[in-house]
């Protein structure tokens, strides 16, 4: 069956406080997801007060001013701090977004901030994604086709042939709604997921690709596509503004046009 | 230990090339159960208190003999196709499975077959 409880060495529970020193008036609690695989511990959540009048705004600065200054044992993935490298996915205030686009001021009350849920912790914040990863790159994501492209120039595209891949092509795999996802969490294994049928879909929407059927048999099963029951929770997570279940539902769209 | 590399492991055993005619039949027998519940509700609200001999005698009609059969096939088979999607998704380890859904399509069958029975049984007056 689906495991709804999580085993008793994962159950979290709560860790050390780490009080502002100096008496800041505008200070907001961090309650952070801890687990460290060498201690051996049960996951805890640490709580960090955090000064926001000497503290850049989003969630992300706030992470980095915690390891800067108040706990360097705190482990996160981070790069651009622009929301373009997908880096720091994370789940916070019981939603998986960007910590370096999410505002701390729009978040009411103590800010939570665990991994990405369901996905094995590497450590903290650091969820291990290989299987996410995997899952991406079986769905073949380049470009295919048998045409050779033209010796003196690019393989052409009509700009409305462009245009069908917005919307598709901005994924930056973060993996914030795969992980959002009911059907992603129960059947992972199997279940490709919002982002790789995202992915999927911008090369059968793709005009230069060729290899559409070939796709589309790829896709054709109960669980790499039909696990999507149009739950939505990916199109809510996305932190770009995607739709991965107008793409999942196009899929399977056209799957059955070419039945009927 | 099994030592696969994670993109064997992203691919299985590759795609079982079906689920389109499931999820297809799933969304017929919805829509057609649409008019047919409408038409059930309306009609045992409007025969309600009725005596015994009425009944017999609305389902002894061959519109509501045969909508009622209808209703019946179409329910029961969409019931089983719902019921194979939640036991997919919930029910993991291979035989447990196949077990649940075989038992629950044997079940939904039985079922079916039990209902239409008795509406055959009022309808020509047996």
């Amino acid at each position: 069956m689906a495991q709804f409880q999580l085993p008793p060495n994962s159950k979290v529970q709560s860790g050390k406080h780490h009080p502002l020193s100096n008496g800041a008036k505008n200070a907001r609690r961090f309650v952070v997801y801890r687990w460290d695989p060498d201690a051996g511990q049960n996951p805890r959540t640490d709580t960090y007060e955090v000064d926001l009048d000497t503290c850049s705004p989003m969630v992300l600065d706030a992470l980095i001013k915690i390891k800067n200054e108040m706990d360097p044992t705190l482990t996160f993935r981070r790069s651009c701090r622009e929301g373009v490298c997908g880096s720091c996915a994370m789940n916070i205030d019981g939603t998986n977004t960007l910590a370096c686009t999410k505002a701390i001021e729009d978040i009411k009350g103590d800010v939570r901030i665990y991994p990405l849920p369901h996905m094995p912790v590497v450590k903290d914040l650091v969820p291990d994604l290989t299987h996410f990863y995997a899952q991406y790159a079986s769905v073949e994501p380049w470009l295919q086709a048998q045409t050779a492209a033209p010796p003196d120039r690019e393989r052409l595209q009509s700009k409305e042939d462009r245009a069908r891949l917005d919307g598709l092509y901005e994924c930056i795999l973060c993996a914030c709604c795969s992980t959002s996802c009911p059907s992603y969490w129960w059947n992972g294994d199997r279940y490709l997921g919002p982002a790789s049928l995202l992915q999927a879909y911008r090369w059968i929407a793709d005009s230069r690709d060729e290899f559409t059927g070939e796709r589309l048999d790829e896709l054709a099963d109960p669980f790499r596509l039909y696990r999507c029951h149009t739950i939505m929770n990916c199109t809510r997570a996305c932190p770009k503004g995607l739709n991965p279940g107008k793409a999942i539902g196009e899929i399977k769209q056209l799957l059955a046009t070419r039945t009927l | 230990m099994r030592l696969r590399t994670p993109l064997a492991q992203a691919r299985g055993l590759g795609a079982a090339r079906e689920g389109i005619h499931h999820w297809w039949t799933q969304r017929l027998t919805a829509l057609a159960l649409i008019p047919l519940s409408l038409w059930l509700v309306a009609s045992i609200i409007t025969i309600t208190g009725a005596d015994y001999a009425t009944a017999v005698e609305w389902v002894q009609s061959p519109v509501v003999a045969v909508l009622l059969l209808l209703f019946i096939a179409v329910a029961f088979y969409h019931a089983q196709l719902g019921m194979q999607v939640v036991l997919e998704d919930y029910v993991h380890g291979g035989w447990a499975k196949v077990a649940t859904i075989i038992l629950s399509k044997f079940l939904m069958i039985a079922l079916a077959f039990v209902a239409g029975f008795a509406v055959l049984r009022v309808a020509l007056g047996g």
